[in-house]
């Protein structure tokens, strides 16, 4: 590890010159401290007190998701509380959660690098990280949820016995598709953006075990600049396909509800409405995981407050237009005209659930306005606060809208009330489990921050800079141009 | 160990070591710079002194290094443009095959269409089939541009002569590698090395094959 001046890790890139572009990366000054820093988190025989405290919390919460998943398949969906007419509850609600939180990470690696947003070389790899976590924690619940597990390949169009084929005219069959290939994608994405730092720590490792366990997987990379030209094409087809295929994903599954007939789930508008809350949960979480490992790690240089404040202007704006969204639903259901529509949304915000509806709306819409001010967007207490705020405020979104419009359809004689059991609470619980211990093993074990891409954007890295080591303040000022 | 020194002046002309095991046989010349602008302006001179089997190991892309070299764009985005284009296609054909007709074949085992109605639709309902066509277009595109690369790039290779060299761990650090394969045509281990050193590297290595 390397020890930094304290002067340099304060230094405030928040403040905005014209003049000449804030630095990304604060007291790095060569190449080498970077790998240094970052390998050094992996390399560590020991990680910190803290890392084993969670480590040991999550490990419990997964052990008990495994009892749940496990009770529930020897038993039957029964075990949840779903009953007729709430068929959907915390399952989808979860499930739309999860997936959700995905989002961030696909538009900080694909839509920020095709925008040149360097910015993102220093949060991209573990929000690529949470995107995998999260989409695996998604998939868990409408694996589960189909009550016989042991057919589920009928997801699937597989030749079987029946002879029969799944209906592709169902959002249902859309969603496998757009999840399975969303996993595919991101996964791949990680893991090309996750090869040269590989090789780094091959390069770098002590032991045997090490070097051939980062070995395998950095699959002889040797920064050959023929490889680089055909690794930087690749990279940039894989940001502008997952960008179409990342807005896609949340519109398929907005089309499980849309394509419906059910009263407060038939709007147009739900596509880009769930892709905006699915950006502003995803920010709201890598805002959750960023604030904690940068302080546990040491990688305040690395992660600025410079990052930490331009996530926290789209949790903003984002956040914004999830709120502009509530209100447009309630001009239309009140513009169509329709009886039932209208009855929907005043029920939504007055009837039996209003409790859900308002924590909705606090979380999401109210509190995030805090971000207007610099001070809160600069409060790294404040901003970690707001962040679980808003990952709770997220997770109410989808259930008001999944169950409160289950509950009161047309039909009065068979409206209900869905009370969750505790096997419903503690599969959602034990589904932060699964997320924060493969995030924990992923901090202790893989390159945590995109060396390589650091390195390109720092000031050294431009060829042009004239003498073999620029100095500093000529450095600094063309840094990113 | 013979990797980690640089055979000085290359294995040949100097009579008193012919009695010595014959040296191994050379994989080529690695010369080691420690900036950017330093692999640019070597890149440049290897380049202009017409050299072909020759290579730039950075840590990270270093822009423009491309040209410097003199390198030809990569034809990945046409394998790719023809997986997206297989994707589509396969899409189109599996829903149309599977939801709208009734053909019935053997492929290892039977294979039947299923053709019903359901909520009035037609049989085949082209708008209904764009998501999955979408997604099949994205998924094996993505495929492609991630395997084109990997196999176009001769990788995964977990062996290479430059893994050889203790000098080249850094090359994935903060080193900057000039390498001259002994296979091209214009390789002379004094002429290499002698415009290598033109070049002010922080060292010249020969490299064992």
């Amino acid at each position: 590890m390397t020890t930094l001046p304290a002067s340099l890790i304060e230094i405030d890139n928040t403040s905005e010159d014209p003049t000449r572009r804030a630095p990304l990366v604060l007291g790095h000054e060569r190449f080498g401290t970077v790998t240094a820093k970052v390998c050094g988190v992996a390399e560590s025989p020991r990680p910190p007190l803290a890392w084993y405290v969670c480590f040991g919390i999550s490990v419990a919460v997964l052990a008990m998701l495994g009892v749940c998943v496990l009770y529930l398949f020897i038993t039957g969906v029964g075990v949840w509380g779903l009953m007729n007419p709430v068929m959907w509850a915390f399952d989808i609600t979860n499930f739309v959660f999860w997936v959700g939180i995905g989002h961030a990470g696909t538009l900080i690696s694909a839509i920020l690098f095709l925008f040149r947003q360097k910015w993102r070389t220093g949060i991209n790899r573990f929000a690529e990280a949470m995107t995998i976590f999260a989409v695996i924690c998604a998939g868990l619940f409408p694996g589960i949820h189909i009550g016989r597990v042991w057919l589920a390949y009928w997801l699937f169009p597989i030749p079987n016995q029946m002879e029969m084929w799944p209906q592709f005219r169902s959002p249902l069959l859309w969603d496998v598709f757009a999840v399975g290939t969303y996993f595919t994608v991101s996964l791949l994405f990680w893991y090309v953006g996750m090869i040269p730092d590989l090789a780094s720590l091959r390069d770098r490792a002590k032991t045997k075990l090490a070097a051939i366990g980062y070995g395998l997987f950095a699959i002889g990379w040797r920064g050959s600049n023929r490889h680089w030209h055909r690794y930087e094409r690749a990279y940039l087809l894989l940001a502008a396909l997952s960008t179409p295929l990342v807005l896609s994903v949340h519109s398929v599954v907005s089309f499980d509800f849309a394509v419906s007939q059910l009263p407060g789930w038939h709007t147009t508008i739900f596509p880009p409405y769930f892709v905006a809350g699915a950006i502003f949960s995803g920010f709201a979480m890598v805002m959750t995981l960023a604030v904690p490992a940068r302080q546990l790690w040491g990688l305040k240089d690395l992660i600025t407050l410079r990052h930490l404040e331009n996530m926290n202007k789209i949790i903003l704006v984002t956040g914004s237009m999830v709120g502009y969204a509530y209100g447009m639903e309630f001009f239309i259901a009140w513009y169509s005209g329709a009886m039932y529509e209208k009855f929907a949304f005043i029920n939504r915000a007055f009837g039996q659930y209003a409790w859900a509806y308002w924590i909705m709306v606090s979380c999401n819409v109210i509190t995030p306005q805090l971000f207007w001010f610099r001070k809160c967007r600069t409060s790294i207490a404040l901003m970690f606060i707001l962040s679980l705020v808003v990952n709770v405020g997220m997770w109410f979104e989808r259930f008001v809208i999944i169950v409160t419009s289950l509950a009161q359809d047309f039909l009065p004689s068979s409206w209900g009330y869905f009370t969750p059991t505790w096997v419903d609470v503690c599969t959602l619980i034990g589904s932060f489990g699964l997320f924060m211990t493969l995030f924990l093993l992923f901090c202790r074990y893989l390159p945590m921050i995109a060396m390589a891409e650091i390195k390109a954007i720092m000031p050294a890295a431009n060829p042009h800079g004239g003498a073999h080591r620029a100095p500093e303040a000529h450095a600094v000022g063309r840094a990113h141009a | 160990m013979t990797t980690l020194s640089p055979h000085q002046a290359g294995h040949m002309g100097q009579p008193g070591r012919r009695a010595a095991p014959k040296p191994p046989p050379t994989y080529g010349m690695a010369a080691e710079f420690d900036s950017p602008a330093a692999i640019m302006h070597a890149a440049e001179a290897v380049r202009d002194a017409g050299y072909r089997w020759w290579d730039c190991h950075t840590p990270f892309p270093v822009h423009g290094l491309d040209k410097a070299m003199g390198m030809h764009a990569t034809i990945l985005p046409w394998i790719v443009f023809g997986g997206g284009l297989t994707g589509g296609l396969t899409g189109l054909a599996l829903q149309w095959f599977t939801n709208s007709t009734g053909f019935d074949f053997w492929l290892l085992v039977p294979v039947r269409g299923y053709e019903f109605l359901i909520s009035g639709k037609p049989a085949f309902s082209f708008p209904a089939f764009i998501p999955v066509i979408f997604e099949l277009t994205i998924l094996l595109s993505a495929l492609t541009a991630v395997f084109g690369m990997i196999l176009l790039n001769g990788l995964p290779r977990w062996y290479h002569p430059l893994f050889k060299s203790r000098r080249f761990l850094r090359a994935s650090d903060d080193r900057f590698f000039v390498v001259i394969e002994a296979c091209d045509p214009k390789y002379s281990p004094a002429k290499t090395r002698q415009l290598l050193e033109s070049l002010h590297p922080l060292s010249i290595e020969e490299l064992e094959a």
